[in-house]
């Protein structure tokens, strides 16, 4: 009788223990302003990417020159740019361009930071000797300079090309972290223990080890992407972001470096300004809130 | 300690080497070279491939590599084809007006975020400390070129509080006490948004160091002992926890560095990064090798002189 009550305790207790998606949804819920901020966020995603499908870009981006400067209200729900171009369809579409970007890119650096952190981690010695050799080397490159340099004299410049070289220049950190994670990883009994059994390296790192870490991941790809969004802008503002007649929200406030546009038109480019903030503050919030879950001593009660 | 700094220094010079590796190969790929600026258009196919043998352009890649780093070494990087003038000369001119915004913005990042960082470590959990934590939370999400932006709108041009672009009131004379507090008054406003965005790294480590600090057992112990307040923190735990903002400063020149390309684009002030920006459009490109060499370098001796002063401080450190 009382051995089956501590078996029941016992599955009890089993089935208690959530899934890593189960506790990160827990947290979310909790904490509203992530909540909040997640919502926001696939909303935005969602309206910014079907609204383009709709969205004629012929007419976007057609210059109308008996529509220059229009302030907000009227036929333009945001006013026109200095060609006469809808304010409002510019945003949508450089909301999408910006969003895909900052995915894109935080994806193919994610991948390399992965590979890079696990190997050095992993293996130690001279491998990591010399990987992180390399990464140090990265580190301390003026990287806005070197991408701004890259993007004018690549040849057939493009999106896809733009992201390449942003990503040369952004794996370091999550590399980095990746690494002193995977350095513990390895030295942890279950690990050993596999190793003494024989399983392969290979198996060890994809079975046992990235899975351990994989809450890092998340969380270091979520904080990235806010990161990456602001970063892609600011090259767009400078004009070193997409190729031409693509516009991002970068491009947007790249109208303001005109005084008088700065000064008075204000329609132009604050939208962009704020969106930009708006939506890497969201996106920070829901992986501050994934930070959280992860780590079982932070998570609220 | 030298064991040490020998060995960083000996991580640091194959990466200088590195860089101006990159740097010459890059250079190499722009459009144009040496000639495209001296010489006009009449001169004949045969004159100019007499003048690029003169000038070795047709030396293999390592002779030609050798030639410019020996130069670049001595400050010669050619000559500027927009400026006419030589590139040393006229990145020096630049390099003096970003080295005096990034000292204030230097000043005023300091200026703000040690109290704050301290106010908001002493009083952790306080209203006060919530106020300032919300201020690093939203300002280590905005960009710098953002902030700069709506600065310049609401500071320079709605309340005009402050000139909106260039260095110094045209028609001024040099050296007298009106030019000075002109080019201070050009000063404040870029500095001041690069050092409330790049500040707040400052006052999150000095934060977390504080309250880390305060539960110390050696700060117990001068409590025992019966220091006072203002004096456990003004000598026990802050000077613990300055030393490594110190020597962080070394890094921080690469972050600096990327803050003045915007704000300078963005407040037409006429430094290195707007002349990296223009040049770039202009296709100036001896002009751009040479920027993007000397902020490498400055960079690299930067982090060099961190880790070194951060082995002194922290002798933990130096085992590695």
């Amino acid at each position: 009788m009382e051995e089956k009550q501590t078996q029941n305790e016992q599955e009890q207790v089993i089935q208690k223990t959530p899934s890593g998606i189960k506790i990160f949804w827990k947290e979310i819920l909790k904490d509203k302003l992530a909540l909040f901020s997640l919502i926001f966020f696939v909303l935005v995603t969602a309206i910014v990417f079907t609204v383009s499908l709709i969205l004629d870009k012929e007419q976007v981006v057609k210059v109308d020159l008996f529509a220059i400067h229009q302030p907000p209200g009227g036929d333009f729900i945001l006013g026109t740019d200095y060609g006469g171009r809808d304010v409002f369809g510019q945003l949508i579409i450089g909301t999408r361009n910006s969003l895909w970007i900052g995915f894109l890119v935080t994806a193919l650096s994610g991948f390399i930071g992965i590979v890079v952190g696990v190997v050095s981690g992993y293996f130690g010695g001279h491998i990591d000797n010399v990987l992180m050799r390399i990464l140090d080397f990265f580190m301390v490159l003026p990287s806005t300079m070197l991408i701004i340099v890259f993007v004018s004299i690549v040849p057939e410049y493009s999106t896809l090309s733009f992201s390449l070289i942003m990503t040369a220049f952004l794996w370091m950190g999550i590399a980095r972290l990746i690494r002193s994670k995977a350095l513990q990883e390895k030295e942890l009994d279950y690990a050993q223990a596999s190793r003494t059994l024989g399983s392969s390296h290979f198996s060890i790192i994809f079975k046992q080890v990235l899975p351990n870490i994989t809450s890092l991941i998340v969380v270091t790809m979520t904080l990235n992407l806010a990161a990456n969004i602001g970063i892609e802008s600011g090259l767009s503002f400078l004009g070193f972001g997409f190729p031409e007649n693509t516009p991002s929200l970068g491009t947007l406030l790249s109208y303001a470096t005109n005084p008088v546009t700065l000064e008075e038109r204000w329609w132009i480019w604050l939208p962009a300004a704020i969106l930009i903030l708006v939506l890497m503050l969201a996106v920070r919030n829901v992986g501050e809130a994934l930070k959280r879950a992860a780590d079982a001593r932070q998570r609220r009660a | 300690m030298w064991k040490f700094t020998v060995r960083r220094l000996l991580i640091s010079a194959p990466q200088i080497l590195l860089l101006s590796i990159i740097i010459f190969w890059l250079a190499k790929q722009m459009p144009g070279d040496a000639l495209t600026g001296l010489i006009d258009p009449n001169i004949s196919a045969e004159r100019k491939e007499e003048m690029r043998e003169q000038l070795g352009l047709n030396n293999p890649w390592y002779i030609q590599y050798k030639d410019w780093l020996a130069g670049a070494v001595q400050g010669d990087f050619g000559e500027s084809f927009r400026y006419k003038m030589d590139v040393s000369e006229l990145v020096w001119q630049r390099i003096v007006n970003t080295f005096w915004l990034s000292l204030v913005s230097v000043f005023f990042i300091y200026a703000i975020g040690l109290p704050l960082g301290i106010i908001s470590g002493r009083y952790n959990d306080k209203l006060i400390d919530q106020l300032i934590t919300g201020y690093t939370y939203i300002g280590f999400a905005t960009p710098i070129f953002i902030f700069g932006l709506v600065s310049l709108w609401v500071f320079g041009f709605m309340l005009g509080w402050f000139p909106t672009g260039g260095s110094v009131e045209p028609g001024l004379e040099p050296g007298t006490l009106e030019y000075i507090l002109s080019k201070l008054q050009h000063l404040l406003l870029p500095s001041l948004a690069i050092a409330l965005i790049g500040t707040v790294g400052t006052v999150q480590y000095l934060r977390s160091e504080i309250i880390d600090t305060k539960q110390k057992d050696f700060i117990l112990t001068a409590r025992a002992k019966g220091a006072p307040e203002r004096r456990v923190y003004n000598k026990h735990i802050f000077r613990n926890s300055i030393l490594p903002i110190a020597a962080f400063f070394g890094y921080e020149i690469v972050n600096l560095i990327n803050g003045t390309i915007f704000i300078e684009q963005i407040f037409a002030y006429p430094g290195m990064g707007n002349l990296f920006i223009e040049s770039i459009l202009q296709r100036d490109f001896s002009v751009v090798t040479a920027l993007v060499l000397i902020t490498g370098v400055g960079a690299i001796v930067g982090a060099l002189l961190s880790d070194i002063i951060l082995s002194i401080v922290d002798p933990r450190i130096r085992i590695k």
